[in-house]
């Protein structure tokens, strides 16, 4: 009994390595790209850990740069799942809870990325032991970086069990008991919410960073992560319809747009009225925020960024409030497009680096990625997307019987991918 | 697993050729991975096992951290040829340690922060020090019209100048925000980092109001015949690549007795350095007499740096 689990367990892995490998010309394709890219970041993350960290642009005024911006992002886009899972297990609405799934395994790819931008963040990666509770000294619950992790490593888990459960009971024809996955979605929505409300106290509890030190950053954070997290699902469920046999009904894409629309009205709500109180108020605030969007000193890095941030935000949102973005045609993906990559500015370009400019002693150093940082940083995203590709095969595969051996004699075999 | 037994015969059907490319493809894309990331494993091939198994500082034995000091005093002997000592100064017991600074007198010829520059062993090629000096706008305190980068004669005039180091905050951010507590306050109010236990995460750095940290970018390089031989485990021993490092009041000097490296370059006497809890001591006069403020007071660091005018 015991051993025929151990079998069965053994199957649904080697079945999913199978299909998580198999599709057309097209898949391969994308899939070689994302490896070829990953190669790349790991080579440049290698040299950088043997050179040192002045691989990077950053320096002891500007301490930490495009890696710590992509994490912020990304712990946004793991958070933002939850909005497909709070209406399909709060509200029990049906066809959302059909796809609820691919909100869970964005969330386990996302927080793969995220803890992968930290890591390369590292001086010393060697040493990372240290940062484990009992073998190492965890400075918990001093330290916000701690809670970070601990909160991080629970949403992880949390999804790959609820992740795991749900496709091996399918997998095997049986019906999930909710029992076993039930309570850890529920607790997963408000782990949601905590990743990302940690990890702007991470930057808001620092009283000597005069910019982040607000308290609107951590509902700013989770704003913009309710609109880039749904925008992400968007594409990835239109990606799933287009190239692949999984039925994706019109309800849970409409349903998100309409989140997005709430959540991006309240994003841009909350940084017209920050950017009220800092630019009528002044006072400490200011000088960062003046260089962020004005320039200072002769200074300007970081104003074209800005302003294309919310430039893309406006048209984006714009977009999403056309009647067309509710229907399947090209606005919907234009305005996700939009809102992503305005929101992974806004947060990482927009919201860290401006944090360090001017420095504590006010003294305008400026910063641009190097070469180093985007290849790694585009490693980072290929793996993630790599990650999320295979798992998404899988799913499918899963929840259209296509799991099974194929027929020996004549069977058409499976025929997933796009 | 019926692909497996035919994968030897890849003239079988279409599944079975697609395993046997998809093992192919594995293969290549090992190979490939391991090449990527060889620089890793030179970088690797010159550390320490000893180094990478090494507790906390604080947790480490008598014999223990006698036998890490030894090996870096050897170390260093091999590779500067100088007669090298690496010790480990405690906080004395009573001493609780304070700096002062005059900036009526201070006139900006960044003596301090040569002298912390040479003391400490610090990076040559980016000249760092744990000093900045500010040139500041006379009639206020105001950094947003101070210049650190100020390169002409001094004291320029309508100006005056304000050295910033650490201010080894009696409540320090910095600690608190270490994941791993790879920095720590001692007994006598010095902040110290273990370089051997710091991950690199700069969220000190972050952390810290006062600017007054550095992280170790690159490897220092310090010519072997310019290495101050007198080291101290915590303080001025030259850094390994990529750990945070700060100034330590040359805890290596002043826990013998002596004075700090910038205090004794000063030549003004603009600065006072001494023991709080000592009654008959300069520093006690200074903030007893003196009209003192420090950085930043609204922060709650408590700073035991202060700044003073005469008159
Ligand atoms: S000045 Fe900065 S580095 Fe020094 S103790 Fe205070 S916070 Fe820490
Ligand atoms: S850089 Fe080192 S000392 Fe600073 S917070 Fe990170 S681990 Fe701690």
């Amino acid at each position: 009994m015991h051993y025929a689990g151990v079998t069965t367990y053994y199957r649904f892995l080697r079945r999913s390595l199978h299909v998580a490998t198999d599709g057309g010309w097209l898949f391969y394709a994308w899939m070689l790209v994302l490896t070829a890219v990953a190669l790349v970041g790991a080579n440049a993350w290698a040299v950088q850990v043997r050179d040192g960290m002045v691989r990077t642009n950053m320096t002891d005024h500007v301490s930490w740069g495009l890696y710590i911006a992509n994490f912020t992002f990304c712990v946004g886009l793991a958070a933002g799942g939850v909005m497909m899972v709070i209406p399909a297990y709060l509200y029990h609405d049906h066809d959302m809870h059909e796809v609820v799934i691919v909100g869970e395994v964005l969330a386990i790819a996302a927080i793969v990325m995220s803890t992968l931008s930290v890591v390369v963040d590292l001086g010393r990666p060697d040493r990372f032991w240290h940062l484990i509770p009992v073998i190492g000294k965890f400075n918990w619950p001093v330290s916000m970086l701690t809670w970070d992790i601990i909160v991080l490593n629970g949403y992880l888990f949390i999804n790959l069990h609820v992740v795991g459960y749900l496709l091996y009971t399918r997998f095997r024809g049986r019906t999930p008991d909710p029992r076993w996955y039930v309570p850890f979605v529920l607790l997963s929505i408000v782990w949601a919410i905590s990743i990302h409300t940690v990890t702007a106290f991470l930057y808001c509890g620092l009283g000597g960073r005069p910019f982040w030190n607000t308290a609107l950053l951590a509902p700013r954070f989770l704003a913009s992560a309710f609109v880039s997290g749904p925008a992400f699902i968007l594409l990835v469920l239109r990606v799933v319809r287009v190239g692949t046999d999984l039925p994706v009904n019109p309800g849970p894409s409409r349903l998100l747009v309409q989140i997005i629309r709430v959540a991006a009205v309240v994003n841009l709500l909350m940084l017209a009225s920050e950017l009220f109180t800092l630019f009528y108020a002044g006072g400490s605030h200011l000088a960062s925020a003046r260089y962020l969007f004005f320039g200072d000193h002769g200074k300007h890095g970081l104003v074209p960024w800005i302003w294309s941030a919310i430039a893309l935000n406006l048209i984006g949102t714009g977009l999403f409030f056309t009647p067309a973005a509710l229907e399947r045609g090209w606005v919907r993906p234009v305005a996700c497009a939009c809102v992503i990559v305005g929101i992974w500015i806004e947060k990482g370009m927009g919201l860290i680096i401006p944090g360090f400019i001017p420095s504590t002693l006010h003294e305008v150093v400026e910063y641009a990625p190097s070469l180093t940082e985007w290849k790694v940083t585009a490693g980072i995203w290929a793996f993630g997307l790599l990650l999320l590709t295979a798992m998404l095969k899988v799913t499918v595969a899963v929840f259209t019987n296509q799991m099974a051996e194929p027929v020996e004699a004549a069977g058409p075999g499976p025929t997933t991918g796009s | 697993m019926s692909e497996s037994k035919k994968v030897s015969l890849p003239v079988l059907g279409e599944v079975d050729r697609r395993t046997a490319v998809k093992a192919g493809a594995a293969t290549l894309g090992l190979a490939a991975w391991a090449a990527a990331i060889k620089p890793w494993f030179e970088w690797t091939a010159e550390l320490n096992t000893d180094e990478f198994l090494q507790k906390h500082y604080r947790e480490l034995s008598p014999e223990q951290l006698q036998a890490i000091l030894n090996r870096l005093t050897d170390d260093a002997r091999k590779e500067t040829g100088k007669a090298v000592t690496v010790k480990d100064h405690k906080p004395l017991p009573g001493v609780s340690f304070a700096y002062a600074l005059n900036l009526s007198i201070c006139i900006g010829c960044r003596k301090c922060a040569e002298a912390c520059h040479v003391e400490n062993n610090h990076d040559r090629p980016s000249h760092q020090s744990y000093i900045r000096v500010f040139e500041m706008q006379k009639g206020g305190i105001d950094f947003e019209k101070g210049d650190a980068t100020y390169s002409h004669p001094v004291p320029a005039k309508d100006k005056y100048y304000m050295p910033v180091q650490c201010q080894q905050c009696e409540n320090p951010p910095c600690v608190t925000a270490c994941p791993i507590e790879a920095t720590w306050q001692e007994s006598d109010g010095i902040v110290v980092v273990d370089y051997y236990w710091c991950i690199g995460c700069r969220y000190c750095e972050a952390a810290c109001p006062y600017h007054a940290r550095r992280f170790n970018w690159e490897k220092p390089q310090v010519p072997a015949a310019e290495v101050n031989p007198n080291q101290s485990y915590l303080s001025n021993r030259v850094r390994p690549q990529g750990v945070m490092e700060k100034c330590t009041f040359c805890l290596h000097r002043t826990r013998e007795g002596r004075l700090p490296a910038c205090l004794e370059a000063c030549p003004t006497g603009a600065r006072v350095f001494g023991n709080v809890l000592d009654p008959d001591s300069e520093i006690r006069w200074v903030l007893e007499n003196k009209r003192v403020f420090v950085l930043k007071e609204e922060l709650g660091t408590k700073p035991r740096f202060y700044y003073f005018f005469d008159k």
